[in-house]
């Protein structure tokens, strides 16, 4: 379980926009175990999608620049050649995107479009690569896999099209997935059965995924790990239990009690955080998170605190100088 | 004392779609009633018809069928300037804080235009409600000055919210006013608005497809599904238990925040039914996991099965009142 199958390194990824540079990904290090559900979670604008998108290279571009490394199987995929990468893609490291029905080529036949993606990769024969197609279709839970197979993108609902997309994610059983907000355009009761799906993906081929959301309901019901971003770093990580149950970051407890539950009592106020998130080009020089912090002191804005462990468990990270060792910032969970 | 009906809707029907065969009844007949100073939360999948009811009930989509009564009064063919001062009682908070405001005006103008064209407002009389009200929604009154682009996505629907507040209504139907907006907004919008729900003794339609959010807002939850409403009750009831299968398992499906998520997960099989072409009997009967045979054939009534709560279904989850 402990072997790392992708090592993130001082990942950076820069926007050229009208006022600037804009900082997405301000230095990331991260690294994802073989067969775990990562969860990367953050508001708008936290870095989490240029982050999972520059791990294959797809945010590459003219107004792009990109540093730091991304290891995989020994290679770095920052460095690597569109050739190589286009390798690795869909074949080693799979992406699912929130948006299906834009993914999808309206005009192709899903079928088609997952025995494609299997062809790609791999040379059989394209009678062999729909029986196979169909097969995964059925794996991802759609009733009908031989009619699905034969419909297009339009012809099915959104939950259909997310299935298909990860059926397409899987199709050449690939160590990595990255589900970026796989289940957000979704129904509860179809966001239920797509999670469901990824657990059992996790379990049956020990895929390793990481799950893009902003979601914490989400990460509470499949995540193995938890990274929370903010204005482009991760503010802090640990297990799901850690993260989730004995926050450290002050942000990461705003965000936790911002959430409106369904389960406990209805409360008359939400405790929310003050402010919004950062989105410009300008970041300040110390915690990216002080402006908003509710114990935030003088100390915060000196420099941006490190990622390391402090008052969590010994592989619970946090971005936080405060002190807490009388649980001067404890909340109730 | 009892609760005084604010609006009512009786056999409320929206269709939509030309040809004969593809008609779709988004709104099937429905009947409710919501009582002055309380906030309903309508909740339901997308295609439910949740947010077509919310339009007709203050006729910004018109309806097919039925009646609507505001304070006694039937506003569903009323015309003219009568019709012109009662809709400025009933006010509509939209999703999309970026489309629903016109990008060339100024905040100010965006937010006095319902005074000045159905109250009848000076523009001087306006511009101090609108101060007020711009400070009230916490964006403070110099953000009249500038245009919609130069806020962002929580401020946006503050403007909104501050726009259909603006000719001081009675009633507002909010669409998933919060959807749209990243989890540490939201609560800063929803503390918003229970602020303004209790200081101006609004009456509230609070249409949400998220069931934590309408906990945290709504005094009683109408659940819909296919165009029809098949469960009322008290937010507390509902959220112990609700009695209609489908509610149960809308809220078992909700991932929770929990440390150890044992919560028995139902899932539902299948997907919506085509709502131009509904099943017959009760219309949850192709994915309910307690279907008997008369659920196929026989469509149930809305019942009431204990005080204050109704619910559709020939076997309901709590038992009907009196028969214990």
């Amino acid at each position: 379980m402990t072997e790392t199958l992708l090592e993130i390194r001082g990942l950076t990824v820069e926007f050229d926009v009208p006022a600037g540079r804009l900082p997405a990904v301000a230095g990331v290090d991260l690294s994802l175990r073989r067969g775990e559900i990562l969860a990367l979670v953050g508001e708008s604008g936290s870095g989490k999608s240029a982050l999972s998108m520059s791990l294959v290279g797809l945010n590459r571009g003219p107004h792009a620049h990109i540093g730091g490394e991304v290891l995989f199987g020994g290679h770095d995929l920052v460095a690597a050649g569109e050739k190589e990468l286009r390798s690795v893609r869909g074949k080693d490291i799979a992406v699912v995107f929130q948006d299906a029905l834009a993914a999808l080529n309206p005009t192709q036949r899903v079928g088609d479009q997952v025995a494609e993606m299997i062809r790609t990769h791999r040379k059989i024969p394209k009678k062999q690569a729909r029986e196979r197609a169909a097969g995964l279709l059925g794996e991802v839970g759609i009733g009908n896999p031989a009619q699905a197979a034969r419909a297009y993108p339009h012809q099915l609902s959104g939950g259909m099209r997310q299935r298909v997309m990860i059926a397409i994610g899987l199709a050449n059983d690939p160590a990595v997935l990255i589900a970026d907000e796989p289940t957000t355009a979704l129904d509860v009761t179809i966001q239920s059965q797509v999670l469901r799906l990824l657990k059992r993906l996790q379990a049956d081929h020990g895929t390793a995924i990481v799950l893009i959301t902003h979601d914490l309901g989400v990460v509470a019901e499949v995540a193995d790990r938890v990274a929370v971003m903010y204005a482009g770093r991760i503010v802090e990580s640990g297990t799901r239990d850690e993260v989730l149950f004995h926050p450290q970051h002050p942000y990461t407890m705003g965000l936790l009690n911002s959430v409106p539950r369904v389960d406990g009592p209805a409360v008359a106020r939400l405790p929310a955080i003050a402010g919004s998130p950062l989105t410009g080009v300008a970041r300040p020089p110390g915690c990216a998170f002080a402006p908003r912090c509710a114990f935030a002191h003088a100390a915060c804005g000196d420099a941006i605190p490190p990622l390391m462990q402090r008052y969590g468990g010994s592989a619970h990270l946090d971005r936080c100088v405060l002190d807490r060792s009388r649980d001067a910032l404890e909340v109730t969970a | 004392m009892k609760p005084t009906p604010l609006i009512e809707l009786e056999k409320l029907r929206v269709e939509f779609g030309g040809s004969a065969g593809r008609r779709v009844r988004a709104v099937r007949d429905v009947d409710l009633t919501i009582y002055e100073g309380e906030t309903l939360g309508l909740v339901g999948e997308s295609g439910c018809g949740k947010s077509t009811l919310g339009r007709a009930t203050v006729r910004v989509t018109e309806p097919t069928g039925g009646r609507i009564r505001y304070r006694g009064a039937d506003i569903t063919t009323m015309r003219g300037t009568l019709f012109r001062s009662t809709r400025a009682d009933l006010q509509m908070v939209f999703q999309d804080p970026f489309g629903s405001l016109n990008p060339r005006r100024k905040i100010a103008d965006i937010v006095a235009e319902p005074l000045l064209r159905a109250r009848g407002f000076s523009a001087s009389a306006a511009r101090e409600v609108v101060d007020d009200l711009l400070d009230q929604v916490g964006l403070g009154r110099e953000a009249g000055g500038r245009r919609p682009h130069e806020f962002s996505g929580g401020q946006r629907q503050r403007i909104g919210i501050a726009r259909a507040l603006a000719p001081s209504p009675r009633f507002v139907v909010a669409d998933e006013p919060v959807s749209a907006l990243d989890v540490s907004i939201q609560a800063q919008v929803i503390n918003l608005l229970s602020d303004l729900i209790r200081d101006r003794g609004l009456t509230m339609l609070f249409i949400s497809h998220d069931l934590g959010v309408v906990k945290h807002i709504a005094d009683r939850i109408a659940v819909m599904y296919l165009g029809e409403i098949i469960e009322i009750a008290a937010r507390d009831d509902f959220f112990a238990g609700p009695a209609h299968p489908y509610g149960e398992a809308l809220l078992s499906s909700v991932p929770t925040l929990s440390f150890s998520p044992s919560r028995e997960r139902i899932e539902l099989s299948g997907e919506l039914p085509d709502p131009a072409d509904p099943p017959p009997g009760c219309t949850f009967h192709t994915r309910c996991r307690y279907v008997v045979d008369k659920c196929r054939t026989e469509a149930p009534l809305l019942r009431t099965v204990a005080d204050g709560r109704q619910v559709r279904c020939h076997l309901p989850l709590i038992p009907l009142k009196g028969s214990e």
